[in-house]
């Protein structure tokens, strides 16, 4: 069984992975975390103005919205990834200081903001029309209709796309090593990788493998049960009433109806 | 004949007596894209009448409704609000004054029937929370549903929810009403409340213009009653004029149809 062994050895090699753990629960994860959770926060905001944008009545405001959203998503997120790394490296030295980190978490954050753009403006979209024109004919704005009432719609009918977006700014992190990260910097991916060429097999990435799939399996599950319970709904169940009883509580109830002519 | 009132509300706060203002349509023609829709529609609706618009489908009604708060902007005519033109006003200021009642309802999800009456109240007329949320549970009271003020809609039947899209509307202190086939939604048992009550609106003093295909109503409550077909007014007069004696073949074709 001299393949097994093998397999075993580069992939399963347990003391090598017992090895490289403490680095990456201290700093892989944690720098993961960090990038992904901060590149969604970014994109979402950048990614809401994305959508207000286009939708809106102005071809101003709309086509700089698309241009912005079919550059950012049509590039490989490696390539920009580089491009705003390495492009504005000196810019941010003078504001960040030496680190690509902020960069990264920039370019992440752009390309992020391309995709959730999309999935925000789908949401607003997919709101009944009839729900602003009930807004416009109480003599709300454009604006405070779409902020009070047309945006929080569909920004809920969208969640689990966010969550699928989360995850995949997760897996993305990991390209930000391109940019030659301080070893405190290091993200689960290239945690991973330094201790392979150390232990001569692949078994610390399989573990930083692990931990991948540990951030983003539990949110792919999340996501699920969110998507059925925002589609269920969260309805009082209540005994089926008789459409009769509600015409006489009508009856009983209703001054308007009776009363003085004036 | 058109007084040019500036409706005064400060009794509506407290009574459910309206103000209703007068409305006059001169030569409206609306469009959508290059096809007109509505042509040249004259109508006049006196202050504190009802107005009911029938009519076979496609025939403009609705779109008329949404020239006078011009959710639609018309494409040319006239509208007077209380003999102001409304064409001139600022359209959300316009639209404050003229509550809209939609086929079906639109009533905010996420709110319960209370904030859905609630939410102009604030955010347009800039009234403190606390006393909107007052002004909103009176008028939820007053279309009988004070018991379900903290009810979202989907918890609501048909009848209910159209009776919170009135409270909304009559919160704003509207000066006219629009109906827009406003119990063509509702379950049969329902129609009937929902009908009283907007009749009792009009007893009030209320402008009221209702796009219906109710005709038992049209013929008890309306003051006048407009006929319209391929986006024209073809016939208009008391209820008595047009149901009982209609004089154009299309409305005595309409008629013939529905009754």
């Amino acid at each position: 069984m001299d393949w097994l062994n093998t397999i075993i050895r580069t992939f399963f090699d347990f003391g090598a992975m017992a090895e490289v753990l403490p680095q990456l629960l201290g700093v892989g994860l944690l720098n993961t975390l960090i990038i992904s959770i901060a590149a969604t926060l970014l994109g979402t905001v950048l990614g809401m103005v994305v959508a207000v944008m286009g939708i809106s009545p102005s071809k101003w405001l709309r086509v700089p919205a698309r241009i912005y959203t079919d550059l950012f998503r049509g590039l490989p997120a490696i390539l920009t990834i580089l491009l705003i790394g390495q492009g504005f490296a000196r810019l941010s030295q003078s504001i960040f200081g030496p680190s690509p980190y902020p960069l990264g978490i920039i370019a992440l954050s752009l390309i992020a903001s391309a995709y959730i753009g999309e999935i925000f403006r789908a949401g607003i979209l997919s709101v009944d029309k009839g729900q602003g024109e009930a807004c416009r004919a109480l003599g709300m704005s454009y604006a405070k209709s779409m902020a009070l009432v047309v945006v929080p719609q569909g920004v809920r009918r969208v969640l689990p796309a966010l969550v699928n977006q989360f995850i995949a700014i997760v897996k993305d992190s990991s390209l930000v090593y391109f940019l030659g990260l301080l070893v405190s910097e290091r993200e689960l991916f290239r945690v991973g990788q330094d201790a392979a060429v150390l232990s001569g097999n692949l078994s610390p990435l399989v573990a930083a493998g692990v931990f991948y799939l540990v951030i983003t399996v539990p949110l792919t599950h999340l996501v699920n049960y969110f998507d059925n319970k925002f589609r269920t709904g969260r309805r009082r169940p209540a005994a089926p009433t008789s459409g009769l009883k509600e015409v006489k509580e009508l009856d009983a109830a209703s001054p308007l109806t009776t009363g003085s002519n004036t | 004949m058109n007084l040019p009132t500036t409706a005064a509300h400060n009794a509506a706060a407290d009574a459910p007596t309206f103000h209703g203002s007068s409305l006059e349509l001169r030569n409206l023609t609306m469009a959508y894209g290059d096809i007109n829709v509505l042509r040249d529609v004259s109508l006049t609706v006196a202050p504190g009448t009802t107005t009911c618009i029938i009519g076979p489908s496609g025939s403009g009604k609705s779109t008329l409704l949404r020239g006078i708060n011009r959710l639609h902007e018309p494409k040319s005519g006239e509208v007077l609000l209380a003999g102001e033109s409304t064409l001139r006003a600022n359209p959300d200021t316009l639209r404050t004054r003229i509550g809209m009642v939609f086929q079906h309802f639109n009533l905010f999800p996420d709110h319960t029937a209370l904030e859905n009456v609630a939410l102009a109240l604030w955010s347009v007329k800039g009234m403190p929370k606390a006393q909107a949320m007052e002004r909103a549970r009176r008028r939820l009271a007053e279309v009988g549903l004070a018991e379900r003020a903290d009810h979202r809609p989907r918890d609501l039947s048909g009848g209910q929810q159209q009776r919170v899209a009135i409270a909304r509307a009559l919160a704003m202190e509207p000066e006219v009403m629009l109906f827009d086939e406003a119990t063509s939604a509702l379950d049969p048992e329902l129609v009937k409340g929902v009908l009283n009550l907007m009749a009792g609106l009009g007893r009030r003093g209320m402008t009221m213009l209702v796009v219906t295909h109710e005709m038992g109503f049209a013929r008890r409550v309306a003051d006048q009653v407009v006929f319209m077909d391929e986006g024209e007014v073809v016939e208009a007069g008391t209820p008595a004029q047009l149901f009982d004696n209609p004089r154009s073949e299309r409305l005595q074709r309409f008629l013939s149809e529905v009754l």
